[in-house]
């Protein structure tokens, strides 16, 4: 685990420190067990089941994390922990700095209330309700009057798009509406903290790509703090800033997209990445040379070289490269096109 | 390790061995292994009656008598009895006899058909607001309105606190591990106990009337709704309990905001197997007074005026389908999520309908309860019919019962009378071994001990015998129907409708044709039980052949199977396990059946729990019933491990 910071340098919202969980007969054992002890090994010897085992890492305010994995890798669960839908079976959890494990009952539906907002595979939209009663459900659970809360949740209907389809009932539209409904009810209560649970793993794919894009395009207008869970590697590249790459309940690599590509820390991390073609997430200030120069248009530092292919194409000898209005270096040609190249 | 196959044939040599040896002992050793001497009879049902008697006489808690409470709750209960019955049958009547006033008309049968024909259009169309108004013309033509009112005002009742209770009861099973695990016990051994055996404790508790009818009933319609809440609970997606905690919904807020409507299309259709099984429990109740339509057949048949029997079972009929096609089509819409269909307009006009010929029925006398002398009658007909019939086919018919009785079913009882329990008892658990191991042999052996140490071996051999024949002539008639059936795509809904029809009718109707054709006797019984069980061999029959994955039967054809051969080693063998089940399902339909046959006058233990709660005898009533009880779990046992082997064998059993 190369880089268990928070990336970007943004402060750090949530702190992860040494997470797991097991299950088993007698869950209670775990505890008993010494630290150097706590090895998969030794679980099963005593029957039990590590889900998820030594998690740690940072998220930083605004970050989109991905947790990716397999099924049966445990991203799920180490997703629940955060949200302690289940109750990790050791470490700590900090939110801002506060130990949400600490946290007393009320406490906790505080949170959940006012700073937390989950989607769900299946969506789990309440099939007795309208879009309109399912979006402005968290609010009235919290006692808001009934004509204020639709009111808040016809906006966010019409951010997601389904304005006109606020009194159908879920069994009345397509998967991809239902989860822009699940959506919008995860947003109602403005949270802090977004949480992902495989959200578009049950659409087919052009529905899935709308409803990615339409992700990015909510964290642009409102930055929130993303936690999502995913099998779908593409998907994580598209949206994550970092990922997690967990196997068998171990977080085996966190890291940009471009580290996990280009320096891969297992055999496994490597046969995971090995279709992702390096354009796609090599991104420009990685292989320019750096030389602060006069020019004003080029390419983008942080775009990656995928982005800029057509530039590369219409160009001839080397390009400036741009961060903000100053150049910061130059882009040479051939080794940005042999990122391309690259067969996989 | 011994192959599965080369293990089963020893066992099954081990079995045959044992088999042989007790048969040996039996024939030769002390008479008390063929035939249990009176000593070693546990008067178990003395025990009980006097248990029984205690606990409704004597037994108190903290200083106040049981039998206090429970004749305060049943005039508590009285109450909304009443009251409904003043609301759709009586009206409000001060006095009796000739000084009889009628302070308030009830509801007329105009506004209640009307306002019901309604409901039935709003909810599903005009199919069934058409069939709501002719089941309303029946009633009211054929003069069993009030009947049928006082029949509903039960129903409604019993309905109501069923609903409540059984939520109650399920909400806490789904909660509680513990609490499960004991409501699954005792509601399975409540569901196999016969009918009968539920108005016992509540005659004694309650004393003869309505209310009695009621408590009876409340308990008989509980665990089905019990079982539906639990199972709808628990069809509630755990993401949408996830959903709940994560926008900290209070445990009030996921009762009734997620848990409660999302269970509710499960939970709707569990309300309209409580609407059917108090129906036909109230029709039962009939016998320790809860009056209606079920007092107006038991009447006819005590009196032998079939006609009027006949009529007052169409009554019943008619109510039995209405009740089932409204709560049907509610529980599709809930579970389509079609809503909306009912306005708040709709409940205006609702009112209307209920209130102007009410109003009317004031100035208009026959809007509240239909001239005696306009009634219309079929009864002279059908007893014409009958009498025609006997008369003209008398001897063919009495010809097959005369053929029938000597040539099959006596024999059969015989045999099985005669037969040593021992060996009885040994050829069963030598089943249960076989078919589900050690476990299933002890259950058999236990329960078979239960019967035979109550003293009931002989008349519970009786209902065996009744039992095992109609179960054989009920499959033999449905399962090749229902398998050519599934053949025939055409057939599959109008078949599908006939039966759902079948099964809604209240066991009693059963009773009348035979009755009409055969007179009292194990014939009529039989032919009654085969009518009622023959439904679900043929649903299952059609359920196994259907499900069979159409790869398979594709895979056959491709590899040359003719059609028999297709059937023979592909779809029978992939349709088996199904179709034990079906056999299970018939066997439970014949033994509830069995016992309602004995008003026809059966020898078997049926015939000992009528008689007791005909003379009030609390014990041997509850221990005859608690005999039929095992004997169902003994069925249940050994098909139920059938079928679970099969499936093993020949993937996975449907419906």
């Amino acid at each position: 685990m190369s880089d268990i910071g928070t990336g970007r340098g943004a402060p750090t919202a949530i702190d992860a420190k040494g997470i797991w969980k097991v299950f088993g007969r007698d869950a209670g054992a775990f505890n008993r067990l010494p630290l150097q002890a706590r090895t998969p090994e030794t679980l099963m010897a005593v029957g039990l089941v590590g889900a998820v085992q030594d998690a740690t890492f940072q998220i930083g305010r605004g970050e989109v994390f991905a947790i990716m994995g397999l099924s049966g890798s445990g991203k799920s669960t180490l997703l629940r922990c955060l949200t302690r839908l289940i109750e990790p079976t050791a470490g700590e959890i900090a939110f801002n700095g506060r130990d949400i494990l600490k946290l007393g009952d009320k406490e906790l539906v505080d949170l959940r209330r006012q700073r937390m907002g989950m989607v769900f595979q299946h969506f789990a939209l309440l099939p007795n309700r309208t879009v309109v009663g399912n979006v402005a459900f968290p609010l009235e659970v919290q006692g808001m009057p009934r004509v204020e809360a639709e009111r808040r949740a016809m906006e966010l209907i019409e951010t997601v798009g389904l304005k006109g389809r606020e009194t159908r009932f879920p069994a009345q539209l397509s998967g991809g509406q239902q989860q822009r409904v699940g959506i919008a009810r995860s947003l109602t209560t403005n949270p802090e903290f977004w949480f992902l649970d495989e959200p578009f793993s049950a659409l087919d794919p052009l529905i899935r790509a709308d409803l990615q894009a339409e992700v990015l395009r909510l964290q642009q207008t409102q930055t929130r703090t993303v936690i999502f869970v995913t099998h779908d590697l593409d998907e994580a590249i598209r949206l994550a800033d970092r990922i997690a790459i967990m196997e068998a309940g171990r977080i085996i690599q966190i890291g940009t997209p471009e580290e996990l590509v280009t320096q891969p820390a297992t055999d496994y991390v490597r046969r995971f990445v090995a279709k992702v073609p390096p354009a796609r997430v090599v991104r420009v200030a990685s292989i320019m040379t750096v030389e602060p120069g006069p020019a004003t248009a080029g390419v983008n530092a942080d775009a990656t070289i995928a982005d800029i292919a057509p530039q590369l194409v219409a160009a001839e000898g080397r390009l400036p490269v741009i961060d903000g209005a100053r150049q910061v270096g130059w882009l040479d040609r051939s080794a940005a096109l042999a990122t391309l190249a690259v067969r996989i | 390790m011994v192959p599965k196959d080369v293990a089963g044939r020893y066992s099954l040599w081990t079995g045959l061995a044992v088999t042989l040896a007790i048969l040996a002992t039996s024939l030769l050793a002390p008479a008390s292994f063929a035939q249990l001497s009176d000593k070693a009879i546990l008067p178990i049902s003395d025990w009980v009656g006097s248990g029984m008697n205690w606990f409704a006489r004597d037994a108190a808690i903290f200083g106040v008598k049981i039998a206090d409470i429970t004749r305060a709750l049943a005039s508590a209960a009285q109450m909304p009895i009443d009251w409904l019955k003043f609301i759709l049958a009586d009206g409000w009547v001060k006095g009796a006899g000739f000084n009889k006033v009628q302070l308030a008309p009830p509801l007329s049968w105009l506004g209640v058909i009307l306002a019901a024909a309604l409901v039935g259009f709003r909810l599903s169309g005009r199919g069934l607001a058409i069939l709501t108004l002719l089941a309303g013309a029946y009633l009211v033509f054929f003069g069993l309105w009030a009947s049928a009112m006082t029949t509903l005002a039960s129903v409604v009742i019993c309905v109501v606190a069923a609903l409540v209770l059984g939520l109650a009861m399920g909400f806490w099973a789904y909660r509680s591990v513990r609490a499960e695990m004991w409501l699954r016990a005792i509601m399975n051994v409540m569901q196999t106990v016969p009918i009968f055996s539920y108005l016992l404790p509540t005659l004694l508790l309650f004393g003869y009337g309505p209310s009695a009818a009621l408590f009876a009933t409340v308990v008989y319609a509980l665990p089905p709704m019990v079982h539906a809440t639990v199972l709808a609970l628990r069809s509630v997606p755990s993401e949408t309990l996830e959903l709940a905690r994560m926008t900290g919904c209070s445990r009030a807020q996921t009762l009734w905001k997620v848990e409660l409507p999302v269970a509710a299309p499960r939970l709707a259709i569990g309300l309209n197997q409580v609407v059917m099984m108090t129906l036909n429990m109230v029709i039962i109740a009939s016998m320790i007074g809860a009056g209606g339509l079920g007092y107006d057949v038991l009447r006819a048949l005590r009196r032998l005026d079939f006609g009027a029997g006949f009529e007052a079972g169409m009554g019943i009929v008619a109510l039995a389908v209405v009740l089932d096609r409204l709560t049907q089509v509610a529980a599709h819409n809930q579970s389509t999520g079609r809503q909306g269909l009912w306005s708040r307009r709709d409940t205006l006009v609702a009112v209307l309908l209920l209130l102007v010929p009410t109003l009317a029925s004031l100035a208009l006398p026959a809007l509240s309860a239909w001239p005696a002398n306009w009634t219309l009658t079929t009864a002279p007909f059908w007893n014409g019919a009958v009498s025609l019939i006997n008369q003209n086919f008398y001897e063919p018919l009495e010809a097959i019962r005369t053929a029938m009785l000597l040539g099959v079913m006596n024999p059969m009882r015989n045999l099985l009378q005669a037969a040593p329990w021992s060996l009885v008892i040994a050829l069963l658990a030598l089943a249960g071994y076989t078919l589900g191991g050690f476990r299933t042999a002890l259950t058999v052996v236990l329960l078979m001990l239960f019967v035979l140490i109550s003293g009931y071996w002989q008349a519970a051999m009786s209902s065996v015998y009744l039992m095992v024949l109609s179960v054989a002539l009920a499959l033999a008639i449905g399962l090749p129907f229902g398998i050519w059936v599934s053949g025939h795509a055409r057939l599959h809904h109008p078949v599908q409708l006939a039966l759902d029809t079948l099964q809604t009718l209240p066991t009693l109707v059963y009773l009348l044709p035979a009755v009409m054709l055969f007179r009292n006797g194990d014939f009529s019984a039989l032919i009654a039980i085969v009518s009622y069980a023959v439904a679900p061999a043929v649903r299952y029959g059609m359920a196994g052949m259907t499900h069979v994955p159409s790869e398979r039967i594709e895979a056959a054809l491709m590899s040359g199977c003719t059609p028999w051969q297709s059937f023979r080693f592909v779809r029978l063998p992939a349709a088996l396990p199904t179709l034990i089940l079906g056999v299970n399902q018939t066997v439970m339909m014949a033994l509830s059946m069995l016992v309602i046959a004995a008003l026809v006058g059966t020898r078997e233990l049926g015939q000992e729990v009528y008689t007791s709660l005909a003379r009030g005898e609390t014990g041997p009533g509850i221990v005859a019933g608690l005999c039929v009880a095992a004997i169902a779990l003994v069925a249940d046992a050994l098909l139920k491990s059938g079928a679970q082997r099969a499936a093993r064998h020949e993937g996975e059993a449907h419906v």
